[in-house]
């Protein structure tokens, strides 16, 4: 739990300029309301269900669990959801939060796509005016969404100030916010960013763990052991850990991207490879150099490669609430490739490197115990990207 | 007193307004930014700010992020910033104030920070992305090593934090003119005028305006509701432009008019 001034054992904070600090409090005054609002959480929960399709799937994975041989492998189906991704649960609920406050405008940030495709969706659903901002390379390498985004009534803005990827995209939304915070309402895409948003977007990803909870009475005599999911930011992550945060019968197991290889400098391992710094608002694990400047983040999957991540992901990994480890692109693609010929499943990039690690689980397992892998996204956005490094796909 | 406070509340006992003028540290190159800064001494300014560059300015538009992103692909560091301080210190009195981001601050070190760049000359630090929330985390090494915490309203601050944070106020208070990034703009002043008016009632420090003003006429403009007016992305772009001489230029006009009558 976040402490009054938003810290999570240490990390978090609110580092922003002044301009934004009442907008900051007045949404976190606001959140608390509607977060005991019996109202608010009912209409919430029914947009989750009879529009973004939840609860989604805790599906057994037969023949990838043969393939290994050892425990029960369960894939919680976060991309069966509208949008293909587990960032809905958040747009919706934060979209849900504007449109309580007054706020008719809604901006974000966006890396891979699927946060902005999420926003501009709900702000469609919602008669929200949208302004994404997303990196000029991510908007080469993700076309698909951009086209989904514009096609949904929202501006995308490129960004090109820095290495224009999603750390700049955030700044620039960041900045945009500053600028307008009077009538617009941001929405941070994943557990990062100034206080309250850390706990903001947990709370509204909580809802996969949440069911995974419920779910294990269908484990059919196994015993939930492991928790897999795939951390750039860490939303996924977060939302499938945190209801079984005090659970340490369960092990909470966050996969970053190790890009081409840890060593090489290139990579987006923040908790793996970071060190503690404020970035976008937040204390928490950070790419930088020797001279304190952040690091571009690399990683094949564009939703992972952010040089940041949640300061609740760092207190977890101080605390030992969580592991985390990490798989190369290499991995993340052989993954990739494995759930789809395997399971009839194409994953996102990103879900691949918690797939990926199964690799390394499962030798550990036992035929009594359960895996269940946060499947975060679907991967038809990748496709193009995959055909073109992979031989013979 | 302080030294920043002492130079605008000289200044405001002979009824003229500050002139507070921000350079980018490398930008071009450190050598220019030395002898910048020395022309806008020259040419009348009462404060310096040096920027020392991060990679992730927030709260920067678009002419000094691109400042700071050329002058750290040059090779610009901390630590060069830190030899600049003392190169301009060891030229000129001028009140000096070292403008940068939590993070660059945390990973030298707060104490190591205040006390390395207090040595090398510097009176106060504007990390405009520490609110009054986060202070704690200066407050205590910047009192001790005798450097003022700049601290910030803007026009969408509440009453109970804008007195909250005059309270806090040492240096001179830093107004922002607008709801925004820095850069240069049309700007209504009237809501920072409330502010301010609110701010004073708490606070005896000097105030000072910055954020969109880019001409010698936004500044008499801007000063009207200020001890001082803060200049910065005007002068970079001037910098880049038009090169030293430019800046002398432009804080010459600024200067005169300020100084004209009326204002």
């Amino acid at each position: 739990m976040a402490d009054k001034r938003g810290r999570f054992g240490g990390y978090g904070g609110q580092f922003v300029p002044e301009t934004v600090m009442p907008a900051l409090t007045e949404l976190e005054d606001f959140y608390n309301e509607v977060k005991s609002d019996p109202e608010f959480q009912a209409e919430y929960a029914s947009y989750l269900a009879e529009y973004a399709g939840r609860p989604t799937l805790l599906y057994y994975a037969k023949n990838l669990t043969e393939h290994y041989g050892r425990g029960r492998i369960y894939l919680k189906r976060e991309d069966l959801l509208h949008t293909g991704a587990h960032k809905i649960n958040n747009a919706l609920g934060q979209a849900l939060l504007a449109r309580r406050m007054g706020k008719r405008r809604i901006v974000a940030e966006t890396g891979a796509g699927q946060h902005g495709v999420a926003c501009a969706t709900v702000a469609a659903l919602f008669g929200l005016e949208c302004r994404v901002f997303m990196g000029k390379e991510d908007m080469e390498r993700q076309a698909l969404n951009v086209f989904r985004m514009r096609l949904l009534g929202t501006e995308v803005v490129p960004v090109t100030s820095g290495s224009g990827t999603l750390k700049d995209a955030t700044s620039e939304a960041l900045r945009y916010w500053v600028t307008n915070v009077r009538d617009t309402h941001y929405i941070i895409g994943s557990v990062v960013g100034p206080h309250p948003y850390p706990m903001i977007v947990r709370d509204f990803q909580a809802v996969i763990g949440q069911e995974v909870r419920k779910q294990i009475r269908t484990l059919q005599g196994a015993k939930l052991r492991y928790i897999v999911a795939c951390v750039g930011g860490g939303s996924n992550a977060m939302g499938i850990f945190h209801p079984f945060k005090d659970d340490h019968e369960v092990k909470k197991i966050g996969v970053e991207a190790a890009g081409k290889g840890v060593d090489t400098g290139e990579h987006a391992a923040s908790l793996s490879n970071g060190r503690p710094g404020v970035l976008h608002g937040a204390f928490s694990y950070l790419l930088q150099n020797n001279d304190g400047q952040v690091i571009e983040a690399y990683s094949i999957s564009a939703g992972l490669d952010y040089p940041g991540v949640g300061p609740e992901h760092a207190a977890f990994k101080d605390s030992g609430v969580a592991e985390y480890v990490t798989v190369t692109d290499g991995e993340a693609l052989a993954a990739f490739k494995r759930l789809a010929q395997i399971e009839g499943i194409i994953p996102a990039l990103e879900s691949s490197h918690a797939v990926a690690y199964l690799e390394k689980l499962m030798p550990l397992t036992t035929k009594d115990e359960a895996v269940v892998i946060c499947l975060s996204g679907r991967g038809d956005k990748d496709v193009q990207a995959v055909a073109k490094v992979m031989e013979g796909l | 007193m302080s030294v920043l406070t002492e130079r605008l509340s000289v200044q405001k006992k002979m009824g003229r307004k500050g002139l507070i003028i921000y350079l980018t540290a490398g930008y071009p190159d450190m050598d220019t930014t030395l002898a910048a800064v020395l022309a806008a001494a020259e040419a009348g300014a009462d404060i310096i700010e040096i920027g020392i560059p991060f990679s992730d300015p927030i709260a920067d538009g678009p002419v000094i992020q691109k400042a700071a992103t050329l002058a750290l692909n040059r090779g610009a560091t901390t630590a060069q910033a830190l030899d600049l301080i003392r190169r301009i210190r060891a030229k000129t009195a001028v009140p000096l104030a070292a403008m940068t981001y939590t993070n660059t601050i945390l990973h030298y070190g707060p104490e190591a920070f205040m006390n390395d760049f207090g040595a090398a000359g510097i009176n106060g630090v504007i990390v405009p992305d520490l609110p009054l929330e986060e202070t704690d985390l200066l407050a205590d090494v910047c009192r001790k090593a005798s450097i003022d915490l700049i601290q910030f309203i803007a026009p969408t601050s509440t009453a109970e934090r804008i007195a909250a944070i005059s309270k806090q106020a040492s240096g001179f208070l830093y107004c922002i003119s607008t709801t925004g990034v820095t850069g240069v703009q049309a700007l209504d002043y009237k809501p920072i005028a409330v502010a301010i008016e609110a701010a004073r009632k708490t606070t005896n420090v000097p105030v000072a305006i910055g954020f969109g003003i880019g001409s010698p006429a936004a500044a008499r403009q801007a000063a009207k509701y200020a001890d001082a007016v803060i200049v910065g992305s005007a002068v970079v772009d001037r910098l880049g432009s038009q090169g030293v001489n430019g800046v002398r230029d432009l804080v010459g006009a600024m200067r005169e008019e300020l100084d004209r009558e009326g204002c």
